[in-house]
């Protein structure tokens, strides 16, 4: 009866208790995983998804190494047991490798690729919940994880997702709420305000696009600020747990696109 | 820039604004009643997203409740708040929980008015007021008295109101009082019996135990049907849904047919599905099967027990469908029921189900799933029928395609094409390509003796022709001439234009002219049968211009006997053409001496003759409502005004003619072929306006005696007058007895009456039936063919072809000779010419209807007109307004006492206890308001009528 819920009942209530503005919770995991040089796994709700970065290295193959800048090699998979329905989707699914490249084109301009020519960083995007805002949730815990690995990013990247109900624009939708309304994932840079990406798969009517599409860069910054502090207390716990330098929480100068950050 | 805030589990820091309010919650079927509550109340999000589960119409209504101001309705969202959230625990139902939820937020109100009141030093603590649970579910007031939770049932409530007892009547049964039956899912509960085996039907209806024929819904009540089959003089009667067992009109079905004690008369009451049904939910039927009282079917139930105090008198045999032969779905013409959507907002593209409701009253209403339901309202669209499971009340389908706004022309007309399957297409390339390569420059060669259109033709040019048609006519397929001979007689011709030497036998043009049967005519469109090249150019008679023609010439004395007839095709040039008000014209000026009003004249006085012959004989005079639409200009066709239709002497004079040519060729083609001649007879059907489709099987039969003997009870018992219909002859008599003299248009109306028990006019093959059966009851002929209008009907194309066979014209095509193959054409030209009147009366009713909106919105008011009363109901009348030619109902809100086998109501008189009772019988005259009124769920516009004189029925 996915039918019967409201999107928007009368209290101004989303199906999940939301109100129009409110994100969902958002949890953030930057313990290392394995052998990665950094990982991060991000939750928005109920969607969970565990991102793992390994390079800046040497690439593998001839064919794939670019003399001035390093190559980002992206590759996501996505659990069979992610979804209601368990459903094992292949690697080779269009859908699959355009998530990917739209994971990658992100990316590219935000990482300084120049630093480390002839190298290659890959990026190991694995889903393990869908509840919607799929893509937003790869692209924060992409930006954690290469954060986490040290790789220089220029800038954050915070995605959030903005649908329409009616007239009423929603932030953050959940998987029934994006199969019932139109909507746009957006990605920003805060510190800049500039947009690496948009996305939008269904229809939205122009004189509502420019709304929403101001609202989830403005909820961009709101998901930074919850990101950078995630940052932070782990750079804290790291520089605590070697025994030197500052104290926790003073040891964000470690990586040169968190010290920038601080200006903002 | 709003707020933009992550919601942070768990929320321990929400405050919400406190009301000082009374607290109940209401659930389920109780929520109807709480339109009588007066203090405030809360409601709480569990109870009210069950009502929603429970039935989206009903939600809706609790929806306008809760935005009423005056109603201080609150609502709140327990669900949301940690508090008063609950989660479903292991082996508890979704009922109980929620019964649970219900029962935890009344006791964290409760505390939640102390916490948020405290008491204030020096001052008497405040009085806080009491949080009450109501509820109608025993074992909850049980748990919940335990909870220490005051509550009380709804019943306890009302009783302790000022005036209880008004309220207490509209309160659900005592019966419900018990505690509500918590249901696991019982799995899918069947609607309807399954079918039987195709084999042991056929086997049935072999050895005689089963009865196989066409279904026909009823157009008053959507709960009963009835199928004709050949073995049983009257149509079996089959009531309620579980009989009907899925049958859709038109369907071939097989009935099993009940003791005759159970054997009832057909129902006498008006069963609306659209108010019966009213909150029946979507998704509700099938899908769960958990409601064990389930409204609508209870609701039925109601309905056709309250139907089974009959009279005897009338007893139809009853039965039930227990097979499906052939299925005869097509694309239906619906509007969306807006009362069944879940959301209503533009933007949603999740997928619902919603019902389509059909135009036709013949249909059930159609579930259906769409991702673009919110933009289909207000819409007609094309809806098929997929299946119909024994698990679900209604037909499940899908969307086809959207025709357009409701309303607007092109949407009407479109709808009303597909409605009655007229293949409106325009015509292919493979069709063109038969035309004569000259195109309209086509023209009758010079006479000579090579040319092939010249061959075996007769040179007719110098003959005084002209056509007499309706204004505006293009294809004009009639011509007409006469002029005395040498030796007194007089010299008559019809010609009639030679449209088999266009269209060959067995080409892509034949085809498609077959598949077609006739043109349609509807008020601003013509669809037509043949390419308008040769329908308005090629073919048609026009004036002035040499075309081909096959003629029918006779010589006949000044007194109308025939002396001789001949047939041959020819070549004619019209001098005039005429409409029929022109042609009465010319006659009547006496200043007009010229051959051509003279040929008129002549023609007259014949048709005069033949005609009274012809009513000497027994033939029927039957009237059929006709009315005219004037349409207000090309571009917008705004209709203006509806007036009936003139009849002049020379619109009887053409039809005398014509009448006399199809027989004369009639008896000509039957003397030759006697196997395949194309032919046509006129009989009886049934009264209430049912399709006969199984007339294959009928044919030949006599007409039976049942259809008119409503008509005769009727007329009998309010008019004394007799109506004898034993032969064509006798009835034509004792219908001219049929005179009030109060009231000269009651003639008309009997006619009327009358000729919708028997008209239905078809086209047979005459090796098919015994010779005897040839007659043509209306016209009392012995034998009729349709020959006078090739351009515009198929059949007439036939019988030119077996005429010019007969006359050794042309050898007979092959196709000709095959009896099975013309039953199969005629078969074909029979339904689509039954269609093709629908159609066109629909479409004439769409145009009153639209005058009638115009007219209403001129006169700022409602139309009024008199009416006749031509049926009774147990709750309505139906009327017949012969000024518009329309036919509406009339619907009593208050209860009327209902004699049905005097054809009368009673309504008691209001005023007074002890004043005379008003009653109103079929025949009687009334005024009704008539106004246009639009359906509010489905868009549709429907013509609704209320009673002005002798009483206001709007009142009651």
């Amino acid at each position: 009866m996915a039918s019967r819920v409201e999107i928007l009942n009368q209290g101004g209530f989303r199906s999940d208790g939301r109100r129009q503005y409110e994100l969902r919770d958002m949890s953030i995991d930057l313990s290392p995983q394995g052998t990665a040089d950094g990982a991060a796994v991000v939750a928005h709700g109920l969607t969970q998804v565990m991102v793992s970065v390994f390079g800046p290295r040497e690439a593998k193959m001839r064919s794939q190494t670019i003399h001035d800048r390093a190559n980002i090699n992206v590759e996501l998979n996505i659990a069979a047991f992610s979804t209601g329905e368990r459903r094992k989707r292949s690697r080779g699914d269009k859908r699959i490798l355009e998530m990917a490249a739209t994971i990658k084109s992100t990316f590219e301009p935000v990482v300084q690729t120049n630093l480390y020519p002839r190298c290659q960083i890959d990026i190991y995007v694995q889903v393990l919940q869908q509840d919607g805002g799929l893509l937003q949730t790869c692209v924060n815990a992409t930006t954690l994880a290469l954060i986490n690995a040290g790789i220089p990013l220029l800038d954050f990247v915070c995605a959030v997702t903005g649908g329409v109900h009616s007239t009423s624009p929603l932030l953050d939708l959940t998987l029934l709420e994006e199969n019932d309304i139109p909507h746009v994932t957006v990605a920003v840079m805060p510190k800049t305000a500039k947009v690496t990406l948009v996305t939008m798969e269904t229809r939205l009517h122009v004189d509502r696009f420019e709304e929403i599409f101001r609202l989830a860069a403005d909820a961009g910054k709101v998901v930074h600020a919850e990101m950078k502090s995630a940052v932070r207390a782990r750079t804290g716990t790291l520089v605590a747990a070697m025994g030197a330098g500052p104290r926790a929480g003073a040891g964000e100068t470690e990586k040169d696109g968190d010290g920038r950050m601080n200006e903002y | 820039m709003v707020e933009i805030t992550i919601r942070k589990r768990p929320r321990t820091e929400a405050v919400i604004t406190q009301r000082k309010f009374f607290k109940k919650t209401a659930r389920g079927k109780v929520i109807k009643e709480s339109n009588l509550f007066s203090p405030p109340i809360i409601l709480l999000q569990t109870v009210i997203e069950e009502v929603r589960h429970r039935s989206l119409p009903l939600y809706n209504r609790l929806n306008a409740l809760i935005k009423m101001d005056e109603k201080r309705i609150w609502v709140f969202y327990n669900e949301y708040r940690s508090e008063t959230a609950i989660i479903r625990e292991e082996g508890e139902t979704p009922n109980d929980r929620n019964d649970r939820g219900i029962r935890k937020a009344a006791a964290w109100y409760n505390d939640h008015i102390r916490v948020t009141r405290p008491p204030i030093r020096g001052q008497a603590p405040p009085k806080l007021p009491t949080v009450v649970l109501m509820t109608e579910d025993v074992a909850n007031r049980q748990k919940a008295e335990k909870a220490g939770i005051s509550c009380i049932s709804v019943r306890k409530y009302v009783e302790g109101m000022k005036e209880p007892t008004q309220l207490l009547d509209l309160l659900a049964a005592e019966g419900s009082n018990e505690i509500e039956p918590t249901k696991a899912a019982a799995g899918r509960q069947a609607f309807y019996p399954d079918y039987i085996p195709t084999s042991t039907l056929l086997a049935g209806v072999k050895t005689g135990e089963l009865h196989q024929g066409h279904f026909n819904a009823n157009q008053y009540n959507y709960l009963e049907g009835s199928v004709s089959v050949p073995a049983l003089s009257k149509p079996i009667l089959l009531i309620g849904r579980e009989n009907m067992n899925r049958a859709v009109h038109g369907d071939v079905v097989v009935v099993e047919v009940f003791d005759e004690k159970e054997w009832k008369a057909p129902a006498d009451e008006v069963v609306d599905q659209d108010s019966t049904l009213k909150n029946d939910d979507v998704e509700d039927s099938g899908d769960e099967g958990d409601d064990e009282e389930d409204q609508v079917t209870r609701r039925e139930k109601q309905v056709l027990l309250s139907e089974e105090v009959k009279r005897t008198s009338e007893k139809q045999p009853t039965g039930r469908i227990v097979g499906v032969i052939k299925r005869n779905w097509r694309a239906y013409v619906c509007h969306i029921d807006s009362t069944s959507l879940t959301s209503s907002n533009a933007t949603s593209l999740s997928q619902q189900t919603v019902f389509a409701t059909p135009v036709s009253r013949l249909l059930p209403r159609i579930r259906l799933r769409t991702r673009q339901a919110p933009t289909l309202i207000g819409q007609k669209i094309l809806v098929t029928i997929d299946r119909w499971d024994v698990t679900s009340r209604y037909p499940e389908g899908h969307f086809v395609r959207a025709l357009g706004k409701v309303e607007s022309k092109e949407a009407e007309q479109e709808s009303l094409l597909l409605e009655f399957e007229v293949p409106y297409r325009p015509f292919g390339k493979a069709i063109l390509d038969c035309l004569p390569p000259q195109g309209d420059t086509w023209v009758v060669p010079p006479k000579s003796d090579t040319s092939p259109e010249w061959r075996d033709r007769v040179d007719l040019r110098d003959l005084i022709i002209c056509s007499i048609d309706p204004p505006n006519c293009q294809d004009i397929d009639d011509a007409l001439h006469a002029r005395p001979l040498p030796n007194g007689n007089i010299e008559a011709g019809v010609h009639i234009a030679d449209v088999s030497h266009f269209v060959l036998p067995d080409n892509p043009m034949d085809s498609e002219a077959a598949s077609r049967g006739t043109t349609v005519y509807l008020v601003d469109k013509r669809i037509d049968m043949l390419p308008s090249l040769l329908g308005t150019n090629l073919c048609s008679l026009r004036p002035y211009v040499e075309r081909l023609a096959f003629s029918t010439i006779w010589e006949m004395t000044p007194e109308a006997e025939i002396v001789n007839v001949r047939f041959t095709k020819s070549v004619i040039a019209s001098k005039a053409a005429f409409t029929y008000e022109e042609a009465q014209i010319r006659k009547d000026d006496p200043n007009l001496q010229d051959e051509l009003t003279a040929g008129i004249r002549l023609l007259n006085t014949l048709a005069q003759k033949l005609k009274a012959g012809r009513m000497a004989a027994g033939a029927l005079n039957l009237a059929s409502p006709e009315v005219k639409i004037h349409l207000d200009s090309a571009e917008s066709s705004d209709p203006i005004d509806v007036e009936q239709k003139e009849m002049r002497e020379t619109n009887s004079l053409v039809e005398e003619f014509m009448l006399l040519a199809n027989i004369s060729v009639a008896r000509k083609i039957q003397e030759t072929f006697p196997q395949t001649a194309v032919l046509r007879y006129f009989s009886f059907t049934h009264f209430q306006g049912y399709r006969i489709d199984d007339f294959g099987s009928r044919r030949h039969l006599p007409p039976p005696r049942t259809n008119f003997e409503k008509l005769q009870d009727v007329l009998m018992k309010r008019k004394g007058l007799a109506l004898d219909v034993s032969s064509s002859g006798a009835l034509a008599a004792s219908l001219d007895k049929c005179i009030d003299p109060n009231e000269p248009a009651f003639n008309t109306l009997v006619r009327i009456m009358g000729t919708r028990c028997m008209l239905s006019a078809e086209y047979f093959c005459s090796g098919s039936v015994g010779r005897d059966t040839f007659g043509h009851y209306g016209l009392a002929s012995p034998i009729y063919t349709h020959f006078t209008s090739p351009i515009r009907r198929y059949a007439d194309v036939l019988a030119h072809r077996q005429l010019a066979a007969a006359i050794g014209y042309t050898p007979l095509h092959a196709t000709l000779h095959s009896k099975s193959h013309v039953e199969r054409v005629l078969d074909v030209v029979n339904r689509r010419h039954r269609m093709a009147q629908m159609a066109g009366r629909a479409s004439v009713e769409f145009y009153v209807g639209l005058a009638l909106k115009g007219r209403n919105e001129r006169e700022k008011g409602c139309v009024r007109e008199e009416a006749f009363v031509i049926r009774t109901f147990r709750n309505g009348l139906g009327v017949f307004v012969s000024k518009l030619g329309i036919e509406g109902l009339v619907m009593f809100k208050r209860e009327i006492r209902f004699d049905a086998d005097n054809y009368t109501i009673a309504i008691p008189s209001s005023t007074a206890p002890d004043a005379q009772d008003l009653t109103i019988s079929v025949f009687d005259k009334v005024m009704v308001n008539i106004e246009v009124e639009k359906d509010k769920n489905t868009q549709r516009g429907r013509v609704k009528m209320t009673l002005v004189h002798p009483v206001d029925s709007s009142l009651m």
